[in-house]
């Protein structure tokens, strides 16, 4: 019993970074814009999350911080991508690059630093139930924010006028333009949002996950969160879904590893990604029309005046 | 004020004395550059009036309504509205001061639903359940049925155009923009848009519209204003013009008439069709389904078809950047080539023209001669021993250019600085000097001004007659009258049998489009049920 609520937490953990990255990148993309510097917005996050913490001793401090410094980092994105219409895939990758090499330098000072990490919810009564107490009642503020965090995206996706441009932007950006929608402020906010969301996943990891910072430490999570988005076919509830599986995943195969089962880590380790690419192939075959990817994804927009 | 600016603008026939005008430009200009778009355009458009506008492509009729429409801001001139000058600050002022617009490329989202897509078009001040039900009170009231939780990518143009125009009618406008309505509409859905116009006209507002088919707008508008170049050429009344005369108030000059020259002859059949059939290769494709024809050399068919029916798919098919299972299913010259690829197929004798200019016909940031060479290279002699032969390219270049009057500023310019219409005559001259035995050619002039137009039409009509069998696409059924032997109708991916063009009337072609079949058998049970 102990085992099975230790894993739980695990997985939990381990899917909130997931999660919320995913979700910012969600957001972006339904907006018509490929960002796939989500990585590079992370490590630069987590590594100016924990200059934060450790310098005014506020995790809270440290995840604005970190919020920050991922909505800077997709500035730079949208004046390239959006401002100066360059290639966006070019783009994030070099947004990539950059952020490892950025969230190195920045870090640099705090290799080998700890911090008191997140403090964990605690009611009593509640909490002390046995299995599932610490579960439900027992987590770090980022887990209870992802969660809302998701249920608010798509309250605005589905329910608001403003998600509804939204999407229209990334269905057809010519035809929105068309219609007095000002395409590229409305993906430059969303691509903001991603790179918010994506500081803030970052942070999450030597605030929460692990109490100090070291170089490289999201350790290619940015890119499960680009391919979750794909999993979850841009909706939602399939990210949920998606984030908790992939975090499931990754701690099955600690554990796997430790209970000396057979099959190579590698192979492990490259599930989620064999999971990814299953269900587009179940998606594209179930649907016989329309498409699951926003249309104008990834494509460059020049209003014309 | 109001008696000033009357004897400012005389109206032209005197019809509209007492009111001024709802909408009025004033030496309204757009300057892209050098190039000026529009060149100091006056028109007056009053309520109860169907105004047509009118012009070649480039005439300067999609910047004029842009700027009426707040989409760009005039250069120079100004806008007057119910008598008082307006600054547009872009589309949702001009819709909220009663100026509504249905676009000729709809300007809808097919991944959302036709009630998002209107709420869209709106100021979003009621809610959406508000919104929908309006929507379907609007609907029923002008005879647009819609269903309003339908995603846009499962419906037909012509129920795509209805969304357009019924978000366009939910503002409330007094001043509607068609742009080219009737371009994608079979003739009967055209005619029931006409009913639709005509009772808006009745309710007082005032209808802008532009379109390239004449006899239309002799039937439809009571004022013509016809641009060239930029510039304004006349006001008139079309009811009291002839087609040629419009014609020729839009092209200023006389149109070379086509002629159909004598002694064509029909011999063996050069391209056949058997049984094609073909799963549609993206998301929005059209599934072909058991397409069979036959094409003798000296002759011409024609394939009409609202857009979207699988024409697209056809020609992936016959052209070979589809390749079908079964090689039987498409015969090239007597060997079944279905397998092939382009270039196989190109080396058996035939020559493709696809629809899309840049992009898919010429590559358009390469030279023209590179363009040549593109779909020259396996049976024209311009490659020799895996090197291009400059001189030959560029000279296929000069012939297509001598034989088809391409009009360029240098000799060997990037393609994508040509004209729609020079460029079209350069890419069907560059097929046709290679002497093809089979020729597909998918809307030969479509968006071409009429000199060019008539040209190209010429051209494929002097191949037919040297012998080669030639395959027509084409939306405009008024060319395929002209041009073609026999016509046969493509809907939902299936081809009618084809009629001999004597026969293939309007009213004919018009139900093959829109999905009817002209066998007594189905009418009569299409009745019953």
């Amino acid at each position: 019993m102990e085992l099975v609520e230790a894993i739980i937490l695990a997985v939990l953990a381990a899917s909130t970074p997931l999660l919320i990255a995913a979700t910012g990148e969600l957001v972006t993309e339904r907006s018509g814009v490929l960002n796939l510097g989500v990585e590079g917005m992370m490590i630069v996050g987590a590594a100016c999350g924990f200059a934060g913490a450790w310098l005014t001793g506020s995790i809270l401090v440290g995840a604005l911080f970190g919020i920050v410094a991922g909505t800077l980092m997709s500035l730079v994105f949208a004046l390239m991508a959006l401002g100066l219409a360059v290639n966006q895939v070019a783009t994030g990758l070099a947004l990539t690059i950059l952020g490892i090499g950025l969230s190195g330098l920045i870090g640099a000072g705090f290799v080998g630093e700890r911090i008191t990490p997140a403090a964990h919810l605690y009611i009593p009564g509640l909490t002390d139930i046995p299995l599932i107490g610490r579960v439900l009642f027992g987590e770090d503020g980022f887990v209870y924010f992802s969660i809302a965090l998701i249920v608010g995206v798509w309250w605005f996706l589905y329910r608001t006028r403003a998600g509804l441009i939204l999407r229209a932007c990334g269905d057809n950006h010519v035809s929105a333009h068309a219609l007095g929608y000002p395409v590229l402020r409305i993906r430059t906010f969303a691509v903001m949002f991603g790179g918010a969301c994506a500081g803030l996943a970052g942070a999450y990891l030597p605030l929460a996950y692990t109490p100090f910072f070291i170089p490289g430490m999201t350790a290619g999570r940015g890119w499960i969160a680009l391919a979750l988005v794909v999993f979850a076919s841009w909706r939602p509830g399939r990210l949920v879904v998606g984030a908790y599986l992939f975090g499931a995943v990754t701690i099955l195969q600690l554990h796997a590893q430790g209970w000396g089962v057979g099959i190579p880590s590698q192979f492990m380790s490259a599930l989620p990604y064999l999971a990814t690419v299953i269900v587009l192939v179940l998606l594209s075959r179930a649907r016989t029309g329309g498409s699951t990817a926003p249309a104008a994804l990834g494509t460059v927009f020049v209003p014309d005046r | 004020m109001q008696a000033h600016q009357r004897m400012l603008d005389p109206t032209p026939n005197g019809l509209h004395s007492g009111e001024s005008p709802l909408l009025q430009t004033l030496g309204l200009t757009k300057r892209y550059g050098d190039f000026l778009a529009n060149d100091s355009i006056d028109i007056d458009i009053w309520p109860k009036e169907i105004h047509a506008l009118l012009g070649e492509n480039g005439a300067g009729k999609s910047t004029l309504v842009k700027a009426i429409y707040g989409l760009i801001q005039p250069s120079a001139g100004e806008i007057r509205w119910q008598g008082a000058r307006i600054v547009l600050s872009g589309p949702s002022e001009a819709r909220s001061r009663g100026i509504g617009m249905v676009f000729q490329h709809f300007s809808l989202f097919d991944n959302l639903t036709v009630a998002e897509n209107v709420a869209l078009g709106l100021d979003g001040r009621e809610s959406f359940k508000d919104m929908s039900a309006r929507l379907e009170q609007v609907s029923k009231t002008y005879g647009l049925p819609l269903d309003p939780k339908r995603e846009v990518w499962q419906l037909s143009v012509g129920e795509r155009q209805r969304i357009e125009i019924v978000r366009a009618l939910m503002q409330d406008p007094k001043f509607l923009i068609l742009d080219e309505p009737t371009a994608v509409l079979t003739p009967q859905e055209a005619d029931q848009l006409f009913i639709v116009l005509e009772r808006l006209k009745a309710e007082g507002r005032a209808i802008l519209y532009i379109s390239h088919k004449l006899e239309e707008v002799k039937r439809l508008c009571d004022t013509a204003t016809i641009l060239r170049g930029g510039k304004k050429v006349e006001t008139c009344n079309p009811r009291l013009e002839t087609a040629a005369s419009l014609a020729r108030m839009m092209v200023g000059g006389e149109i070379k008439e086509v002629k159909a020259p004598a002694g064509r002859q029909t011999t063996v059949p050069r391209l056949v069709v058997n049984d094609l059939s073909l799963a549609p290769s993206e998301a929005h494709g059209v599934r072909l389904e058991h397409i069979s024809f036959e094409l003798k050399g000296g002759e011409i068919l024609g394939i009409a078809g609202v857009a979207g029916n699988g024409q697209d798919e056809l020609f992936a098919a016959l052209s070979g950047e589809r390749l079908s299972r079964d090689p039987g299913t498409v015969v090239i010259e007597g060997i079944a080539a279905g397998h092939l690829s382009i270039t196989q197929r190109r080396k058996l004798g035939a020559a493709f023209v696809p629809e899309e200019r840049l992009g898919h016909g010429t590559a358009p940031r390469m030279r023209l001669s590179e363009n040549a060479l593109l779909t020259g290279h396996a049976a024209s002699g311009m490659v020799r021993r895996g090197f291009i032969d400059t001189a030959a390219t560029l000279k296929t270049v000069d012939r297509a250019t001598e034989t088809f009057d391409v009009r360029k500023a240098k000799r060997d310019p990037e393609a994508a600085s040509l004209s729609g219409g020079n460029l079209q005559k350069f890419i069907v001259g560059r097929e046709i000097l290679r002497n093809p035995a089979v020729l597909v050619v998918s809307q030969p002039t479509w968006g071409v001004d009429a000199g060019a137009a008539a040209v190209i039409r010429q051209a494929l009509l002097d191949l037919a007659t040297a012998g080669a069998a030639v395959l027509v696409t084409s939306q405009d059924l008024d060319e395929l009258a002209e041009i073609a032997d026999r016509i046969a109708v493509m809907f939902h991916g299936r081809l009618s049998a084809p009629l001999a063009t004597s026969e293939a009337t309007r009213e004919k072609l018009g139900l093959l489009m829109g999905g009817s079949s002209l066998e007594p058998k189905e009418a009569a049970h299409a009745v019953g049920a």
